[in-house]
């Protein structure tokens, strides 16, 4: 193997595990604030697929229009499914809202089915992100390269709104102390609402983006993908941002480097993620960047 | 087991739904026996998933990888070597098992133990972790059974799947193996055992301060679980006849899960009416996915909208009757007989 394949794996594995990253980063959002497993986060993703497929196929709009408007509208999914479903679970049991979260993801994704049937939909994908560029040799799809870059920057937002913003103090609050923050007449449910925008608007963005990698969508192809997020998450460490970007970042390296070097383990690359999952909750359970489960840092 | 009162009326009841089910397999339509087959099976596989999350209190997700486990080991045994030779055409099936045959009892019960060893080896890692880790995990392990299935091709036939099994499943296979389930969990309920998995699911803390080795009481919960998937396995690839990784998917786990959820986690009398519930509602709703005329107004009919259905009816019970149908508590002939004792009075 030489040096050209070697950088072009990379590469994509960079870009695969940035769109892990982002979907990981709503997974660990929603579990710091109110510690919960949310399991339609990854159908969040097929929803701002088939959202922008709409927008582009259907309703004829340029394609950044079609794009915005779908990672909007899928920002306004998430926070409704958290209205109806999870805000009267909040002082039910963990597993209660962990069963409502599978039920939802469930209901997400067959009444997708019932919208748009169960046969896969070719995604429009707009040619500035179709082409490739050739650099000395080495032949990089565009939309590899542009994926990383638009997650670093959405990360960056992200990073500034947790830190630097009223909104993001009262989120960091309220992942070490809900009820103290409560008390302290933070509106609580609007600030959950807002981390349910960002994590489903970022998951969203992910979609959209996978859509343009793999350009065939149908309603269940947000479970794989979220699932490995969710390991991601974990892997980095729950409850810190930064964290689930890295742990996206393994995840879809070492996916992509399994494959190219193991072309025969290729057909089990799905369970790669869990078996990455296993181990790290048996020896690291608190994750790379976590220290204390109980505690949230974002 | 003593001889008294409430055993005997068990067992009365026990030989009346025998003659239920002699009667009906002599009168009742192909359909309607095809239906109870499937909640005979369904209700084995919800109690025992209901065992280990109900009773015991583990939340996980694992039932559709121990019944495609069972489904393949059972499968694999009952296929003749002239079906195997003649279906394997990717590559051949390995020596051992191609040569392989025998009939429908030991082949469920060594798919059933099979699936109880897996469940056993799966247990030492995986209950390292509580909550929502675990359903997580367990989640894991139904898509990596998947996977797996998928691609060691000289076992399971890879994507292509088993085809033609012999149909040996039919009503009285379903109802004597129901029922045994059924006895066998009600009891471990009842013992010492079932008591120390209901500690363990009202506090696991509590548990361990009180001297029970908790690893070892999910281990029992989750293989007896194993075994009665790995059976119910069995029987539903003998009665669906074709089987590949795609036949046991999440969406199996998730109908256990609204069965257990609606008769109530921990509850075996919920399980049984939910199933029934479940089942059967799940026949009925077939009609809003049918084409159908209302006073000469057409509505097509909507695939999948069954399932869309079910996720809601999931949302609103865990939203607003938590506590399912019956709440962790059980049917007692000492309750029926007060309540009729009572309405005399």
């Amino acid at each position: 193997m030489n040096l050209t394949i070697v950088l072009q794996q990379l590469v994509n594995g960079i870009s695969l595990g940035s769109l892990y990253g982002l979907v990981a980063i709503g997974y660990t959002m929603v579990y710091g604030v109110i510690r919960l497993i949310n399991f339609a986060h990854g159908d969040i993703m097929m929803v701002g697929m088939y959202f922008a497929f709409t927008g582009i196929a259907m309703l004829f709009l340029p394609w950044w229009a079609a794009f915005l408007l779908s990672m909007l509208a899928s920002a306004l999914v998430g926070v409704i499914i958290d209205r109806v479903a999870y805000k009267p679970l909040r002082n039910a049991s963990r597993i209660s809202a962990l069963i409502t979260a599978i039920g939802v993801s469930f209901f997400l994704e067959n009444s997708f089915l019932v919208i748009y049937g169960g046969v896969p939909k070719a995604f429009p994908v707009p040619s500035l992100f179709g082409g490739a560029v050739n650099i000395h040799g080495v032949i990089f799809p565009n939309i590899a390269i542009i994926t990383p870059i638009v997650a670093i920057i959405f990360l960056m937002i992200l990073l500034f709104i947790l830190h630097k913003t009223k909104y993001g103090m009262a989120m960091r609050a309220l992942s070490l102390d809900f009820e103290t923050v409560r008390i302290m007449g933070v509106n609580v449910d609007l600030v959950i609402s807002v981390v349910f925008a960002i994590g489903s608007f970022l998951a969203a963005l992910s979609g959209i983006f996978w859509a343009m990698r793999y350009p065939a969508i149908n309603p269940l192809i947000g479970i794989m993908p979220g699932l490995k997020a969710f390991a991601a998450a974990v892997l980095g460490g729950i409850g810190s941002v930064a964290g689930a970007a890295i742990g996206g970042f393994i995840i879809g390296i070492s996916e992509i480097l399994i494959v190219a070097l193991f072309p025969s383990l290729a057909g089990y690359k799905d369970a790669f993620a869990f078996l990455f999952l296993i181990f790290v909750l048996l020896f690291k359970p608190t994750g790379i960047m976590g220290e204390d489960l109980e505690r949230g840092r974002f | 087991m003593k001889i008294d009162r409430n055993n005997i009326l068990t067992a009365l009841s026990i030989l009346a739904f025998f003659l239920f089910v002699w009667w009906g397999n002599h009168h009742l339509t192909a359909y309607a026996v095809r239906i109870w087959e499937d909640t005979l099976i369904f209700l084995m596989l919800a109690a025992g998933y209901n065992l280990i999350n109900g009773v015991a209190g583990q939340f996980s997700l694992e039932p559709n990888g121990f019944v495609a486990i069972g489904a393949y080991v059972t499968a694999i045994l009952i296929l003749t070597p002239a079906q195997k030779e003649s279906m394997f055409i990717i590559e051949p099936m390995v020596p051992w098992l191609a040569h392989l045959h025998m009939s429908f009892l030991p082949a469920l019960i060594i798919g059933g133990i099979v699936t109880a060893i897996v469940g056993f080896i799966l247990g030492f890692p995986v209950f390292r972790v509580r909550g929502d880790y675990l359903a997580i995990v367990t989640l894991g392990f139904g898509l990596t059974i998947r996977v797996v299935s998928n691609n060691t091709i000289t076992i399971t036939n890879g994507a292509l799947g088993l085809k033609g099994l012999p149909t040996y499943t039919n009503i009285w296979w379903c109802a004597v193996w129901a029922v045994l389930a059924m006895i066998v969990i009600m009891r471990i309920v009842d013992s010492a055992f079932g008591r120390a998995m209901k500690a363990i699911r009202d506090d696991e803390d509590a548990a361990i301060a009180m001297g029970i080795n908790t690893l070892w009481m999910k281990q029992i919960a989750f293989v007896t679980a194993a075994f009665f998937e790995g059976v119910g396995g069995g029987l539903l690839a003998s009665l669906i006849t074709i089987i590949s990784p795609t036949v046991f998917t999440f969406f199996l786990t998730f109908e256990l899960l609204i069965i257990i959820v609606v008769g109530g986690l921990g509850s075996m009398t919920g399980t049984v009416i939910a199933t029934v519930l479940v089942v059967w509602g799940s026949e009925l709703l077939r009609v809003v996915e049918q084409p159908m005329n209302i006073f000469g107004l057409h509505i097509p009919g909507i695939p999948g909208m069954r399932m869309v259905v079910f996720s809601i009816l999931l949302i609103v019970v865990m939203i607003f009757a938590r506590e399912g149908i019956m709440g962790q508590r059980e049917f007692s002939w000492d309750w029926l007989l007060n309540k009729i004792k009572g309405k005399r009075a």
